[in-house]
Parts: C-alpha cells; sequence; structure tokens
C-alpha cells in the first residue's frame, strides 16, 4: 500500500430519511495525499457524516467519493474499511481483548501470521508512547488518554494510507488532550498518513491541521484553507465568528519565532526573554504584559538570537 | 403400596439399627448403608437429568437468541412463550406427555427443558446486545463482517449475562427435577417420596436425599463459577 492516499469528495450529498435539510450538501473536497486535513465547524454541519461516508459506515445520496481517484463504491465494502484507519472518541476498544489483540485486529483479519502481528503490535505500541508490558493488559485497565494511544495503534495496525478520526481527544482531560495532539502533530510527520480530523474546536483545528475545512449548518463548505489563510482571510461572517475576533492573535500563534527575521540584539538587558522555540503569539503577549515594544529572543544555551519588535508582529499580519 | 403390618416401623430396610426403627433425626449408619444401592444411582440420575435438560435448553435458548438478534421483533413473543411453558404445571405436563413418550427420560425431560428456557433465553438475548455502541461501531468500521462481529465481539461480551443464566437454570433444574419421580423410579426425588409415603416418613431418607439436591447444586454452581473465571478474565 501507498503510504499516503489521496482522498476527493466530488459534490457529495447525504439526504437522512424524515429530514428536509441536506445533512452534506454537494461537498467537494480534493485532499493531497500526506495531509493533514480537519473538518471543523458547530453540530449540524455534517462533519462526522463525511467521516462515515469515507468509509461507507453512511451511504452517500449523490456524488462521489474517491481514493486515489477510485471510487469507494467500487470494492467490497470490508475491504474498503481494512484498508482505512478508524479512531472515534469513546475509542471503541474490545473490552474482552487484550491491548495487544486489539492492536492486531485488522491484521488477524487480513491474514498476517503470529509472528509480524506481535512484531507489528510491539512496533505500534512503543510508537504511540506505551510500554510493551502494556500489551497484556485489557482496557478497563488503562487510563483515557492510554485507550486513545492503544485506539491510535489498532488504526495504524494495518499501516492504512488514509486515517479518519472522529472526535478523538473529546472526551480528555485538557492536559492529557494537549498532550496527545501534540504527539499526533509529531507522528504524522513520522508516518505521512492523510489524516482527516473531525472536531468541533477551532483551537484544535488549527492547532493540527494543514488544511482546514469549515463547515456551516445544512452541511455547507464554508472555506477550505491553510488555518493561516483562513484566519488572514476568513471568506464570510460565519467564518470570522467562529474562527473568533482573536484571530490575528491566533495567527501569530502558527509561528514560532526561530521562523521570522529578527533585529540585532541591543544592548538592553531589561528587555523580557522569550525563547526561539515560542511563538509570536507569546512574544507578543510578553511585551504586553511588560509594558515594552519588544523583546529578546535566546536560544537553547541562552545565546541571544536578536530582538523582536511590535511592529514585526503587525508586519506578519499584513503579509 | 406395601400394607404397613405389625413389627418394626420402617420395612424393608433389613437389620435396622436402633436408630433407624425409632426414626430418629438423622441416622449415619443408614445413609453408610444404603449410599451405594439408594442414594448414589439417584444422585447420578439426577446430575443427569440436570445436565441433558440444561444443556439441550442452551442449545435451543442460544439458537433462539440468535435469530432475535438479527429479527428484533420476535424477541418478545420468544420471551412470552418461554414465560407461558414455565406456568405449565409439570403434573400437567407429565400427564399429557406419558400419552406420548410413556414413562421414559423423554418425558421428565422435555418440561424440565422446556423451564429452562425461561431463564435461558432472556439471558443470552440481553447479553448479544449487550456490546456498547461505541465498539461495534468500531469493529464494523475496522471491516469485521456481521458475522465476525457477532462471534469475535457480541459473543465474548455476552458470556458474563450467559454463565449468569445458566448459574440460575441449572439450580433451578435441580431442584423441578425432584418431581421427575412421578414419572417411576428416577432422581433423588424418588427416594424422598418413598419416604414419605411411609406411614411414618423416615426422617434419614428425606434429609440425606435432600441434602443430596442441595449439594448438586452448589457443585454445579462452583463449576459455572470456575469456568466464568477462565473464560471472562477481562471482567474481573
Amino acid at each position: 500500500m501507498p503510504p499516503a492516499a489521496e482522498l476527493v469528495f466530488d459534490r457529495v450529498t447525504k439526504r437522512y430519511a424524515g429530514r428536509d435539510a441536506a445533512a452534506l450538501l454537494e461537498l467537494t473536497l480534493e485532499i493531497p495525499a500526506g495531509t493533514f486535513c480537519v473538518l471543523v465547524g458547530p453540530s449540524g454541519g455534517g462533519k462526522t457524516t463525511a467521516l462515515k461516508l469515507v468509509n461507507r459506515l453512511i451511504p452517500f445520496d449523490e456524488g462521489d467519493i474517491r481514493i486515489d481517484g477510485r471510487s469507494i463504491t467500487g470494492l467490497p465494502v470490508v475491504e474498503l474499511r481494512r484498508g482505512i484507519g478508524y479512531v472515534i472518541q469513546q475509542v471503541g476498544l474490545f473490552p474482552h481483548m487484550s491491548v495487544g489483540e486489539n492492536v492486531e485486529t485488522v491484521p488477524r483479519l487480513l491474514g498476517w501470521d503470529r509472528a509480524r502481528r506481535r512484531a507489528r503490535s510491539a512496533e505500534l505500541l512503543e510508537l504511540v508512547g506505551l510500554e510493551p508490558a502494556d500489551a497484556k493488559r485489557y482496557p478497563a485497565q488503562l487510563s483515557g488518554g492510554q485507550r486513545q494511544r492503544v485506539g491510535l495503534a489498532r488504526a495504524l495496525a494495518a499501516d492504512p494510507p488514509l486515517l479518519l478520526m472522529d472526535e478523538p481527544f473529546g472526551a480528555l482531560d485538557p492536559i492529557t488532550r494537549h498532550r496527545l495532539q501534540l504527539e499526533l502533530r509529531r507522528l504524522h510527520h513520522e508516518v505521512a498518513k492523510t489524516v482527516i480530523f473531525v472536531t468541533h474546536d477551532i483551537d484544535e483545528a488549527i492547532l493540527m491541521g494543514d488544511r482546514i475545512a469549515i463547515l456551516r449548518e445544512g452541511g455547507v463548505l464554508a472555506q477550505y484553507d491553510t488555518p493561516d489563510a483562513i484566519l488572514a482571510h476568513p471568506t464570510d461572517d460565519f467564518v470570522a465568528r467562529f474562527i473568533g475576533e482573536d484571530r490575528a492573535l491566533r495567527r501569530l500563534a502558527l509561528r514560532t519565532l526561530d521562523q521570522i527575521p529578527l533585529d540585532p540584539a541591543g544592548a538592553r538587558d531589561e528587555l523580557p526573554h522569550v525563547s526561539d522555540h515560542s511563538t509570536v503569539r507569546n512574544a507578543v503577549s510578553l511585551m504586553l504584559e511588560a509594558g515594552v515594544d519588544r523583546v529578546l529572543v535566546v536560544g537553547d544555551d541562552r545565546s541571544e538570537r536578536g530582538e523582536l519588535p511590535f511592529a514585526r508582529a503587525t508586519e506578519l499580519l499584513r503579509s | 403400596m406395601t400394607a404397613a403390618g405389625p413389627g418394626p416401623v420402617i420395612p424393608n430396610f433389613g437389620q435396622a439399627s436402633a436408630c433407624v426403627t425409632g426414626n430418629n433425626l438423622f441416622c449415619w449408619g443408614w445413609v453408610r448403608d444404603h449410599w451405594g444401592d439408594t442414594l448414589e444411582p439417584h444422585l447420578v440420575q439426577h446430575a443427569e437429568l440436570t445436565v441433558v435438560a440444561v444443556a439441550i435448553g442452551f442449545a435451543i435458548a442460544f439458537l433462539l437468541a440468535l435469530v432475535s438478534h438479527r429479527l428484533r421483533a420476535l424477541d418478545q413473543p420468544i420471551a412470552i412463550t418461554a414465560g407461558l411453558i414455565y406456568t405449565i404445571p409439570s403434573l400437567v405436563a407429565f400427564q399429557i406427555l406419558i400419552a406420548f413418550s410413556g414413562l421414559s427420560n423423554t418425558t421428565v425431560e422435555i418440561p424440565l427443558i422446556g423451564y429452562s428456557l425461561v431463564i435461558l433465553y432472556p439471558n443470552i438475548a440481553a447479553g448479544l446486545r449487550s456490546a456498547p455502541p461505541d465498539v461495534l461501531e468500531a469493529a464494523r468500521g475496522m471491516g469485521l463482517r456481521p458475522r465476525q462481529v457477532l462471534w469475535r465481539v457480541e459473543l465474548p461480551l455476552a458470556l458474563p449475562a450467559i454463565i449468569a443464566g445458566l448459574r440460575v437454570a441449572v439450580v433451578s433444574t435441580v431442584a423441578v427435577a425432584t418431581v421427575a419421580s412421578l414419572v417411576g423410579d428416577r432422581g433423588l426425588g424418588y427416594p424422598i417420596f418413598q419416604a414419605m409415603r411411609l406411614p411414618t416418613p423416615f426422617k434419614t431418607e428425606i434429609y440425606s436425599a435432600g441434602a443430596l439436591v442441595v449439594g448438586l447444586a452448589l457443585g454445579f454452581d462452583l463449576v459455572l463459577v470456575a469456568a466464568r473465571r477462565v473464560l471472562v478474565g477481562w471482567a474481573q
């Protein structure tokens, strides 16, 4: 299987029986291979519906969905699903199977031999930050965060080129959630899958997405672009309201200080210090707090990297 | 029935001890002497009656539960029918069946099987429905076929409920099987009824056979508890 697959929604419409309004209306979306695409929007926007159309848990009425150019209706449904990783909010681990057996589910369906399954499950547990000894434990013995790690390992087990994630971190406490968000980003850089990630949380969408598709009520696509472009140029009032009035700050949060040009450091050492791994937003926050118009950016070794003037932040927002 | 003549109160028991002739509360000596010819054979029969009834009852209940798992509309009709069967008095059932199968084991087993359904069917059916929706969605989403979802997910998750049902069914069948003696010499009910029919009911025989009924039920229950430990380790 290729490492990642292109996914295309082509004028896809879905109506549920007994409801007038469409759940999804002529959705057209091209998601290049390897993209981390976040579907976000208020409830009733059809984002979970859109996700479940891809692995045919829900049938669609009109249009087509293609993976690497092939319509998903073209092959048997179980075959389609075994080639797509699927992660849901409640995780859905099998309570009667150990962690290892859970992770080996799809490889077993695909007929891998025992040794290959074991090796793969050990590799994946390590990848998602679990101990080898955890393979023998049952889901009931794990914390919520650990369970979702197992859910992710299980979805990745057969190395699918496409991963569907339905609010995977929605039920976790904020600290665990943020840790898993960062780890999933890191993981995405490592494994380079195409990921479709559903959330209702715009912060999560901005943090995670290479691209964000914002859906509004009635299942209409409001905007599809990179987080930076959406924050810079929301297409309409709905998107502007959805991303929030602090969108300028959110945009600054997308850039870290080691990515932007700095002024040479001056002699004023009373300036607040900020790490070059930190974001422009954090730097601006420090300026506001200290009542100054620049901060000193330092590296890991405390060496001075330069100064960031407030005006630079404004320039970034104009670009 | 033999008419009670003069002489010892307890007939046909050979050289009865003073304890037996006096019909004391409990005579260990009698139990020792008649274990081999009275108590043990009836205990074995009783165990066989129970195992056969529960095994066949389980097979029927399991098939019915599989059917209603697919056709949910059948659940209530099946449960109600099982409840109605349970209300038929065993004496009446025996009377009707004797016309067909005579004084045979079949005549005894059919009502015992029928009564077990009222416990087994609802437990198995509820067990199969007990898999959480998120687990089923994940199973389908990963590409398990409907049959694989049933055998690999729903059935294992139903085991706690199934074993709970079996425990109640076995204990209740052990108790009900005492009436099998109405259809001839079978089960621990037989020595009990024999001892009760004497002009002065013989206490030792009644109590010892009764204790074996209780012991048999406990024994079966322990086996099922052990089976649960082995099969449902994940739920502990």
